[in-house]
């Protein structure tokens, strides 16, 4: 099989405050055989200057894509608005000349063109159709049933649906597929494609801590154990700001929420700590103690932390 | 009793007269003209992006049905010095359910850029922006942070190419616009 290699875009919240999550991504993916190439340089996506002056947004999405062009290597990222904005931008300038024209114009002034030479995938893309689901399974050594969770796939990893063109928009199966290819059984609940909110947290904090909470009380409501994410803007609203959620709303949650690799990872058999277990706000050591027995994973030990006493 | 009604009836009035001094008709082309909400006129108010949006059921203001009416009639001040414009949270579920292929969210973008450069900015798209300016990322990240990278095994992380990206800032004219609202 050919070696899989891709420039990896890491963005800005990523290594801002959530680097667990690129841990345990680097760690399933090296056990996978994927190569990854760090950016020669970088600028953020553009995704956050959108709203600002949306010429500015394409060209600098543009300009990594071009970065990506110059090393002949698909883009793989993390991020779920980093996915949305890259592959947004790449996809429209090669199908608008005229726009494409316009964002060369700006960019012949830094020495660069965009050609239309690559593509830009998310984590979940690779690791579903590049890599996929029989060689995923090869490399699980401790299936982690009788583990029940929830997932939360975010929105800019498929809506708009004609523009990501990619799984089903309003029913999407690649996240839950991948959480059962772990062993662990993937739970349905209320309302599954609602968004997290975190885009205006700058603006108001309100509505999305409202969101949030509404998606927390789904997912206790069908008694999953964790909640599991491939985005680190909603990682971030429901792990880092769950204890905000609880003492706002005065209700008690404590749904661990991981990263995906997080999860594949321990199913691969890394242990807790490999995969930067400690750095998630809600302790995640009951769902190794709280599973019946069989779930060999309470053997490993992880520091527990206290979160409750808000 | 009377009197009351009276004031009932006055208030009703100025929330539901739009005056056509207030509006311009205009508007809705000019709209119309900026990417991504070319689709402005196919609009035919069937609310169904209300319906779907995750913010209006909780936000007693964001109405993304109302928001592309009053850009069809023409409320352009009423618009742009709406803070509600900015609650929009991009999730596209108003795009991917329009029967009619109206690129809402894309429409309130477009808003959002004209608001800025006519009116206002929010603070934290300032911070945003001048981050992005100052280092590439569009958050500041600590210097432990990147000390930790290393003790954490991972690799360091790419810089940006800070001359370009200052022409590239003023080639869009974002420069300005920043110079404008003095940040």
């Amino acid at each position: 099989m050919q070696e899989l290699k891709y420039l990896i875009f890491l963005g800005c919240v990523i290594p801002y405050r959530i680097s667990s999550y690129e841990i345990s991504a680097r760690k399933v993916l090296e056990k996978l055989g994927v190569k990854l190439v760090e950016m020669p340089e970088f600028n953020c996506c553009g995704f956050p200057l959108d709203p600002v002056n949306h010429d500015m947004m394409l060209t600098l999405a543009a300009r990594n894509l071009c970065l990506a062009e110059q090393q002949k290597l698909d883009i793989i990222t993390l991020c779920n608005g980093c996915f949305g904005t890259l592959n947004h931008v790449n996809r429209e300038l090669k199908e608008d000349k005229k726009l494409k024209e316009r964002v060369n114009g700006y960019l012949e002034e830094i020495g660069t063109e965009f050609k239309g030479t690559i593509t830009v995938k998310h984590l979940i893309h690779v690791l579903a159709q590049d890599i996929g689901f029989d060689k995923i399974k090869e490399t699980i050594q401790k299936p982690l049933n009788p583990l029940r969770v929830a997932q939360h796939i975010g929105c800019h990893v498929v809506r708009p649906g004609k523009t990501v063109g990619f799984d089903d928009p309003e029913h999407p199966t690649i996240l839950k597929n991948l959480v059962e290819v772990t062993g662990a059984e993937c739970l349905n609940y209320t309302d599954e494609m609602e968004c997290c909110g975190a885009p205006i947290i700058g603006v108001n904090d309100k509505i999305p801590l409202q969101l949030a909470r509404e998606k927390l009380d789904h997912i206790k409501a069908v008694g999953a154990q964790a909640l599991i994410t491939v985005c680190p803007f909603c990682h971030m609203i429901y792990d880092l700001n769950q204890p905000r959620i609880e003492r706002t709303f005065n209700e008690k949650f404590g749904i661990p929420v991981l990263h995906y690799p997080q999860l594949l990872g321990l199913a691969m058999g890394f242990s807790p700590d490999e995969l930067a277990f400690k750095q998630l706000r809600v302790d995640a050591t009951k769902i190794f103690t709280n599973a019946r027995a069989g779930f060999m994973l309470h053997e490993t030990h992880v520091e527990s932390r206290v979160i409750n006493s808000l | 009793m009377s009197k009351n009604r009276e004031i009932q009836e006055k208030e009703t009035e100025k929330r539901m007269v739009l005056k056509m001094s207030d509006m311009d008709p205009k508007f809705k082309y000019e709209i119309s003209k900026l990417p991504g909400a070319e689709t402005i006129l196919l609009c035919f108010q069937c609310g169904t992006c209300t319906a779907d949006c995750p913010i209006a059921r909780f936000s007693d203001f964001y109405r993304p049905r109302k928001l592309i009416r009053m850009i069809q009639l023409g409320l352009k001040d009423t618009l742009l010095s709406n803070d509600v414009i900015w609650l929009c949270s991009t999730c596209f579920t108003c795009i991917d359910h329009c029967p009619q292929d109206v690129g809402i969210a894309n429409i309130v973008r477009a808003l959002r850029n004209l608001t800025i450069i006519e009116r206002e900015m929010p603070v934290v798209y300032k911070e945003l922006a001048s981050n992005i300016l100052k280092t590439g990322y569009a958050y500041m990240i600590p210097r432990l942070r990147l000390k930790k990278r290393d003790e954490e095994g991972l690799p360091s992380l790419p810089k940006a190419d800070l001359e370009n990206l200052v022409k590239l800032f003023d080639l869009t004219g974002l420069s300005k616009t920043l110079e404008r609202l003095g940040t």
